[in-house]
């Protein structure tokens, strides 16, 4: 038992832990600031993939991984303003709403990666962000190899926990932001606009779920395939409800559940455990279900969470 | 001019045909600049994707065939939408009712005549037993019932593929298929020289009977009311969390009777692709069926006409076969907004104070 302790818990295991939080990270806040407005965003898997396709054609076309990111960003806005014109222009359901943005995204980036690259018989590839190291910081031993080693993104997304949690907490914005997931009458009454907040909270979540999707071809994987999220957003909407609607909390949620993924990448290449590896693969969700059981009685989600705002109704 | 939205009474009874009609043709509409795009013909593609369901006999009773699994898969979200249950998880529950329906044909120690009643009744149980659990987690945990019937998919998918791959794998084959079901397990061809199964008819009765439950009995009132307005239900005397519970299991033992009949009535074994998400598709379904039971039938004929043309198309005219995905993504988003119609009438204001 030690000596599997041992062998798991390496400092390159901590180093793709890391690697593995972090689209959950970017996926998760984004959602966060859907559903702090008032909008849970479905779309949230959907759009991660469509992402993850235009960022990566972008990429593989123009040679330049943060074309293929800013691709990915501006695809994720388009399908959240399409959410947004659902859900706060017309006020339809939320919930089928999403699930639609979803079907539909995953159509568009099937539809177009055949169109552009046909079938082909090798999978056509792009070559993945390095890793940036940081000078001195990288020096410590233990943290600097798993902290300050990873690509530019990973940088990125941990440092938008605090930004995340500085504008919804310290600015005039996010109070705004907060108030319209609350209260949308108050915030109306106090001449805030219900609707802008909650495109700007929705192009907000599109933006930073198309850089998840983008992350995972452009990092994890270097090519496209249709199964490249599977599932990764509906974890986030769980990570979200785990994390309390909070910004540091949730992206602890992300690095446990990234702790659990590594381990069970691990243990799966370790073959101490004879099981098969679909097991293994099946875990995240299982314990997702398992840990949203534990939380979703206490869960405080923003009061007008799934609410439509009509002016005129009270 | 200007336009207000009003609330509207009642919905005129021809909404339920004019609406998904409507969203039908401007969904064709919008992805015909998809066609386009591709370098297609629209009109030729459009041809090819409609026209090859019906062009033959064969061709014809096969779209009843395809539309079976989705009659019911579309059923199962109609029912569980009316009660705002929402089960994402049609997928799961119908890949556990084929599972189910395959290990139950394939004992060799059963009465050959009870094997077919014995599958039905499994792969509704079993598909019934999936739904519980998320039902379960909502009612008493309060758990958000999206999340954890998508997830679910996942797991059961997860289930499914070790069990292929393991200890149920197929010995004689290569692929992680599992062994075929026995002869007599096979449900009966109702139509000779065709595929048409007792399991399309199954689907087809169906549908009648489900809108018998929720137009005409207690429970399916219940489920509506719920559904409705839940705190009016919970004042009213009705038991919410016993109706839900009720819910659930009607719903994902329909979507298990899909899997049914996928291995009892066509592949007689279960692997990995059994289904290509006709769970997800159920939900496309049951909405342009505005949740009518009834409606879920030509719903569900549409979507099976398009999947099994779009492969025809593609062949034809090189455009994605993936055209279906977004066929099937745009209804839903267009008929939301015809949705729109229902609650709400444009009243044009002529211009005066």
């Amino acid at each position: 038992m030690e000596e599997i302790i041992s062998q798991i818990f390496q400092v390159g295991f901590f180093t793709a832990m890391i690697r593995i939080a972090t689209p959950f990270v970017f996926a998760t806040i984004g959602e966060l600031f859907a559903e702090r407005s008032g909008v849970l965003n479905l779309g949230i898997e959907g759009i991660m993939l469509f992402g993850a396709m235009t960022g990566f054609s972008t990429a593989y076309f123009s040679n330049s991984l943060w074309l293929g990111i800013l691709a990915a960003m501006l695809t994720g806005m388009m399908m959240a303003t399409l959410m947004g014109f659902l859900t706060v222009s017309l006020g339809l359901s939320q919930h089928v709403s999403g699930i639609g943005i979803t079907l539909l995204s995953t159509g568009f980036a099937f539809f177009f990666y055949r169109l552009i690259f046909g079938q082909p018989s090798t999978l056509p590839n792009i070559k993945a962000f390095e890793p940036v190291s940081v000078p001195f910081l990288k020096e410590i031993p233990w943290i600097g190899p798993v902290l300050f080693e990873q690509t530019a993104l990973t940088y990125l997304a941990f440092a938008l926990v605090p930004l995340a949690a500085f504008l919804l907490h310290q600015t005039p914005w996010g109070l705004n932001l907060r108030t319209v997931g609350e209260n949308p009458h108050a915030a109306d009454s106090a001449g805030v606009s219900v609707s802008a907040m909650r495109y700007q909270g929705l192009l907000i979540s599109g933006a930073l779920m198309g850089i998840a999707g983008a992350f995972l071809v452009m990092v994890q994987f270097n090519a496209f395939t249709f199964g490249v999220i599977s599932g990764r957003g509906w974890i986030c909407i769980a990570l979200v409800v785990f994390g309390q609607w909070g910004p540091w909390k949730s992206a602890a949620g992300a690095l446990l559940f990234a702790l659990i993924d590594a381990l069970q990448l691990r243990l799966q290449a370790s073959s101490v455990i004879e099981l098969p590896y679909q097991v293994f693969l099946m875990m995240p969700f299982v314990l997702t279900i398992v840990t949203m059981t534990l939380v979703s009685r206490n869960a405080r989600a923003p009061s007008a969470l799934l609410i439509p705002f009509r002016k005129e109704e009270r | 001019m200007a336009f207000r939205l009003e609330l509207r009474e009642q919905t005129p009874v021809w909404f339920n045909i004019v609406l998904p009609l409507s969203a039908v043709l401007a969904t064709l509409l919008l992805c015909s600049g998809l066609v386009a795009l591709a370098g297609a013909n629209v009109f030729h593609a459009y041809s090819e994707l409609f026209l090859s369901a019906v062009s033959s006999r064969f061709n014809l009773v096969e779209t009843f065939v395809k539309a079976s699994p989705l009659i019911f898969t579309g059923l199962a979200v109609a029912v569980a939408f009316r009660a705002k249950f929402w089960n994402i998880g049609a997928e799961g529950q119908l890949l556990s009712g084929a599972m189910a329906a395959a290990y139950i044909g394939g004992i060799e120690s059963l009465p050959s005549f009870s094997l077919v009643l014995l599958m039905i009744a499994a792969s509704a149980l079993a598909g019934a037993g999936w739904a519980l659990l998320p039902a379960i987690l909502r009612t008493r945990f309060k758990v958000d019932d999206v999340v954890t019937t998508l997830l679910l998919n996942f797991v059961m998918f997860y289930v499914m593929t070790a069990l292929l791959d393991g200890p149920w794998k197929d010995p004689l084959s290569g692929y992680p298929d599992s062994p075929d079901i026995r002869m007599d397990a096979e449900f009966p061809i109702l139509l000779r020289a065709t595929r048409l199964h007792l399991g399309v008819l199954l689907s087809l009765l169906a549908a009648p009977m489900i809108w018998w439950l929720i137009r005409r009995t207690t429970l399916g009132f219940s489920i509506s009311a719920v559904g409705e307005n839940p705190s009016a239900s919970a004042y009213g005397g009705i038991p919410i969390t016993r109706v839900l519970i009720y819910t659930a299991l009607i719903s994902g033992g329909l979507a298990g009777l899909a899997g049914a009949g996928e291995v009892g009535g066509l592949h007689f074994q279960v692997m990995a692709g059994i289904s290509p998400g006709y769970g997800y598709t159920g939900i496309v379904i049951a909405m342009l069926a505005r949740l009518n039971p009834i409606g879920v039938v030509p719903a569900a004929l549409f979507f099976a006409v398009v999947v099994t043309g779009a492969e025809a198309m593609s062949r034809a005219t090189g455009v994605p076969v993936f055209l279906a995905d977004v066929i099937q993504g745009t209804a839903l988003v267009t008929m939301l907004i015809a949705q729109l119609f229902t609650t709400y009438r444009i009243r044009t204001l002529t211009t005066q104070g």
